[in-house]
């Protein structure tokens, strides 16, 4: 036995680490405040994208963890057996359109950089686009064409990692709420106090999506994570006419971004079960979970701008969910830099499904001290741009 | 069997003359009574079933009748998604049922969550 | 002037704006309907006159002068076709224009009292086969009966519980169809024990139980056989319901072994009771409380401040008491109180037909055993077609415990109804592979933000026209 691990959260993130952890031998129990993938991971897409993503170390993560994927579906089913509901592995591609000349100019830009860094990104002339996606509008000047980008249902893709890791020996304890830490006699971290009772172990993972901030306070260590919400439409269901993963150009713009505002970019696509799913929003306001008209009035009114047949579709249902966000935008993986056995696997915003293999890959590595595929410095939780933030906002 | 308007001389309620209307249900006349649904005007003819189930292909026509469970979905002058229970006919309407097949029960889960 | 605004514009909205109207504030009622009534009082069209459709309905005259009442007043704003698809906060998100259309007005209400009487629908338990075209809610039959002079079919069953069967039973004889049977699965000593042990509170609700009971003694009595401690436990038929499976089942409604009789007939009628319409009253913030009703003090106040509840929101209870809870909650949403002398008579009937709600629901409450009669094949999820052994195996394998999870990994209540039909049974069935019996998320299948379906078309539209600024000032 190579020691014991706590992991706060059993969202995608905390479940993709118990799965790993659990199967290099560790003694794993992982911990959530409710039901497992209840939260952020129950409450998004499974766009797995380098699209999305310009050079650097994120991309080189999306990249790698996109190699992962396309593996871990028959992995999966082998581990959790065939009873178990498909992750939906599906490597769609994706289109990104442009709508005007200088739409058409910055997506050519970023694509010739993702493509020094290894993206397959193949510009579409506007009749190239159409012609792979024929309910596009006409009036779209441009497109790029990333043939890896790929999705998976989230939900499912979550709990099959806790399934998964449960056949490995990890403990699963739900409705369980981490309040504070576990100190042994020499003043070390030693475990977690919940809701339930103490319960001790060598160290103690914060994969605690939007909360992973809180949590990391409760537990005595910094980490500057918080919500950042998004809303997204379903359709009903109807023959389908969308083939791709479809985007406008602005959704490279909002990812990186710092504006607190109101902000949507058009992600479209069509689900195996027909029904088509538009995201998506992006607003600072803590962890209101109230509707918003005006949010799912923006994001339709750029949906029908992409794809004009949709003005007559019907919505069924909109739900919206807490990006978990890092200042620096950047996921957050490996040890509190002053608390000694408490780690982080935290901070992923919009692209947690994508890189969840891939960060508990990292995770494994550090904490069992071997050299992780990706260089794990840009992660690191003590990095100099996440305590820049950090101290400019205390 | 199945489904009838209740005839107007032998209802107890005495209805008054009404108008006759003509609507196109997959192509085939059929009358009913200006006033009522498409369902009304379906059922009164003994259509009880305009619609297949995605997955399993099965026949499926009013449920609830009021507005709850939309089971009776039908595409009316090329809009989908109109529940008939609901809808008031109209003279003209062209009733087409919706035939989203197939749709795999494989591949069928995605989707995101709710 | 303060204005309240009303939404459902059945006995308790229609009670609530004319009690509103008295007490001096402006109204404005709307309702998804092409026309005021709710489910008891729906009518014919006016395009198809009779002269004697008060046969079809009971309190006729009731409806016919509050109608006239609101209709002539010109500080009573009905709006008909009113689909309210959204609440957030205190704006109240309206489409008006026809049912499913695309297009049509979109209006946004903020009044400083609002008062939700939205109603209830059909409970109908899962049984095998109950997606055969054939199979109606009992409340869709007598829909098609009151509002079309529909007849569900020739010789039709009517099974489920609670008091609404007979007058389900009755619209169909009335129509001319053969009503081969009635099947009650409470048993008769329950029914006597709940009907009888205190006789005074009957005979002060001595108009629901003339209405009830003359529902059994009148002309047609002798033409609905009425049968308790039975159920339709299964429907059978290639296309069309062809026949039906009634079985004897004991107090938790399990079905007892070899009583099976097979009955061949047209249609079937279902209702099992009734399932409140909470999404608007959650939406708006309104506490739901543990029998899952929307939670109202004496004066008809929900949680939140300003918002009131009338109606089967609050307890099933029927037009009686729908009527009571609307006159008070109009009444204090105008400024009142339900102290006021003229609340009196509202409050003694609200009283009574509140015990009298009581006993129905302990004498007619769901059997916690009725999942027995389900076959791995039987459908519980109509609209996405999840069967009840893909709904265990998927339990068993994930070892999920939230309806959250649950719900994405089955697709169960995902499709186009949002588990209006099957979400509460769901909720059930996935609860029994939960220790404690129930799932622990707290997520309900009662909560839809969006209320109703809305064309992303309609979404898109910017609400700048002066119409629709206009009406959002309702204050
Ligand atoms: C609208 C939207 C669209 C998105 N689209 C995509 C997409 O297309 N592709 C993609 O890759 N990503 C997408 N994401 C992002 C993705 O969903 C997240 O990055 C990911 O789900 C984060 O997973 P997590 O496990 O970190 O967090 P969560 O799933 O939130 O899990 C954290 C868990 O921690 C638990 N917890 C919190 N506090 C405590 C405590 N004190 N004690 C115990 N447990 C606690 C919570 O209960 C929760 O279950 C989207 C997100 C949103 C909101
Ligand atoms: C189909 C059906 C038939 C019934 N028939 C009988 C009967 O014959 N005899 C009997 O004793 N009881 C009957 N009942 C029981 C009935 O529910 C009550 O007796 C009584 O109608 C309850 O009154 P209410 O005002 O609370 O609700 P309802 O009468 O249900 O009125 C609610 C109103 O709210 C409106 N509404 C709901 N949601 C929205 C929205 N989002 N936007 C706009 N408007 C909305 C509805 O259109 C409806 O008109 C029936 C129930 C049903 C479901
Ligand atoms: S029959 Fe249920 S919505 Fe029309």
């Amino acid at each position: 036995m190579k020691g014991s691990v706590i992991i706060v959260g059993a969202g995608i993130i905390g479940a993709a680490c118990a799965r790993t952890l659990s199967r290099r031998g560790l003694d794993v129990t992982i911990v959530d405040a409710g039901a497992s993938a209840g939260a952020t991971s129950s409450s998004g897409e499974g766009n797995l994208l380098v699209s999305d993503k310009g050079p650097g170390a994120e991309l080189e993560l999306a990249q790698h963890s996109l190699r992962l994927w396309r593996t871990l579906a028959p992995t999966l089913e082998s581990e959790i057996g065939r009873d178990f509901p498909s992750v939906e592995f599906e490597r769609k591609g994706g289109i990104v359109a442009a709508l005007d000349a200088q739409q058409s100019q910055a997506l050519d830009l970023f694509a010739d950089a993702q493509r020094r860094a290894g993206v397959d990104a193949q510009r579409l002339s506007a009749d190239e686009a159409r012609y792979l996606e024929p309910e596009l509008s006409p009036a779209i000047s441009s497109g790029v064409y990333y043939p890896e980008d790929a999705q998976v249902q989230p939900t499912i893709a979550a709990e099959a990692f806790l399934a998964s890791a449960r056949a490995a020996g990890t403990r699963v304890l739900v409705n369980t709420v981490v309040t504070g830490p576990l100190i042994d006699a020499d003043g070390k971290l030693a475990g977690v106090v919940t809701s339930s009772g103490n319960l001790a172990a060598d160290d103690v993972v914060v994969a605690a999506g939007p909360w992973a901030g809180e949590v990391a306070q409760v537990l005595g260590g910094t980490l500057s994570v918080g919500p950042r919400k998004g809303f997204l439409l379903v359709t009903s269901r109807m023959p389908r006419r969308i083939f791709h993963k479809v985007y406008d150009a602005d959704y490279v713009g909002a990812v990186g971004s710092d504006n607190h505002d109101l902000q949507t970019s058009t992600v479209i696509e069509s689900t195996a079960s027909g029904t088509v799913l538009i995201g998506s929003s992006r607003q600072n306001v803590g962890f209101d979970s109230g509707l918003d008209v005006a949010a799912l009035r923006k994001i339709a009114a750029k949906a029908v701008r992409l794809m004009p047949f949709l003005l007559e579709t019907s919505v069924i249902r909109a739900y919206c969910g807490f990006r978990p966000f890092a200042r620096d935008h950047v996921p957050v993986i490996g040890p509190d830099p002053a608390v000694p056995g408490l780690w982080y696997a935290a901070g992923h915003e919009g692209a947690g499904i994508g890189l969840a293999p891939a960060t508990a890959e990292m995770l494994a590595s550090l904490m069992l001290g071997e050299s992780p595929a990706v260089a794990a410095a840009p992660f690191a939780p003590g990095r100099a741009p996440l305590a820049d933030s950090l101290a400019r906002t205390t | 069997m199945g489904t009838y308007r209740v005839a107007a001389q032998i209802d107890s309620i005495a209805p008054e003359p009404a108008t006759v209307i003509t609507i196109s249900v997959d192509g085939v006349a059929v009358d009913g009574l200006l006033g009522q649904t498409l369902a009304g005007v379906m059922l009164g003819s003994d259509i009880m079933a305009w619609r297949n189930t995605s997955f399993g292909d099965q026949p499926r026509g009013l449920f609830c009748g009021i507005g709850i469970c939309f089971e009776c979905l039908v595409v009316v002058n090329g809009q989908r998604d109109v529940r008939a229970c609901q809808r008031r006919a109209a003279s003209g309407d062209q009733i087409e049922f919706h035939r989203d097949l197939p749709v795999h029960v494989e591949d069928a889960e995605s989707e995101g969550p709710s | 002037m303060k204005t309240v605004l009303i939404i459902g514009a059945g006995p308790a909205g229609l009670a609530a704006a004319a009690a509103a109207r008295e007490g001096g504030a402006r109204v404005v009622l709307l309702d998804s309907a092409e026309d005021v009534g709710g489910q008891y009082w729906r009518h014919l069209p006016a395009t198809r006159p009779a002269r004697n459709e008060s046969l079809l309905h009971h309190g006729w005259s009731t409806f016919r002068s509050l109608r006239e009442r609101l209709e002539g007043d010109e500080l009573c704003e009905i709006v008909t076709w009113a689909h309210v698809w959204a609440i957030e906060d205190r704006n109240i998100h309206v489409l008006v224009g026809e049912p499913d259309g695309t297009n049509r007005d979109a209006r946004v209400y903020n009044a400083a009292a609002v008062v939700m009487a939205t109603g209830a629908y059909d409970r109908t338990l899962p049984i095998p086969g109950w997606e055969l075209p054939g199979v109606f809610t009992a409340g869709g039959a007598q829909a098609l009966a009151k509002g079309e002079r529909i007849a569900v079919g020739h010789r039709v069953v009517v099974g489920g519980a609670g008091p609404f069967l007979l007058p389900v039973a009755e619209s169909l004889v009335v129509a001319g169809s053969t009503v081969v049977g009635v099947y009650e699965a409470s048993h008769a000593r329950r029914l006597l024990g709940t009907w009888t042990t205190r006789p005074w509170e009957l005979a002060r609700t001595a108009s629901k139980v003339t209405e009830m009971l003359g529902y059994v003694s009148n002309h047609v009595r002798h033409r609905i056989p009425y049968v308790t401690g039975r159920a339709v436990t299964a429907i059978q038929g290639a296309d069309r319901v062809e026949s039906v499976t009634v079985s004897a089942i004991d107090r938790s409604w399990a079905p007892i072994a070899g009583t099976q009789k097979t009955i061949d007939v047209d249609a079937v009628c279902l209702g099992h009771g009734f399932t409140p319409r909470l999404e608007l009253p959650i939406a708006a913030g309104c506490r739901v409380n543990a029998r899952r009703f929307i939670e109202v003090d004496e004066d008809q106040r929900t949680s939140v401040a300003g918002v009131f509840a009338a109606g089967e929101i609050t307890g099933i209870g029927g037009v009686d008491l729908a009527l009571a809870e609307g006159a008070i909650a109009g009444h204090v949403a105008a400024g009142g109180a339900a102290s006021d002398m003229q609340m009196r008579q509202h409050r003694v009937r609200r009283r009574r037909f509140r015990q009298f709600a009581a006993r129905i629901e302990s004498a007619h409450g769901i059997g916690e055993n009725w999942s027995k009669w389900l076959t791995d094949e039987t459908i519980i999820c109509r609209c996405e077609e999840v069967s009840f052994g893909r709904l265990n195996s998927v339990a068993e394998a994930s070892q999920a415990t939230g309806l959250r999870s649950l719900k994405l990994l089955t697709r169960a209540g995902l499709g186009i109804c949002q588990g209006r039909v099957c979400g509460r049974s769901v909720e059930e069935l996935l609860g029994a592979h939960v220790p404690g019996g129930r799932l622990i998320d707290g997520v309900s299948s009662d909560r839809r933000p969006i209320a109703t379906p809305i064309r992303l078309g309609e979404l898109a539209q910017e609400l700048d026209n002066p119409a629709h600024l206009e009406r959002t000032n309702t204050k």
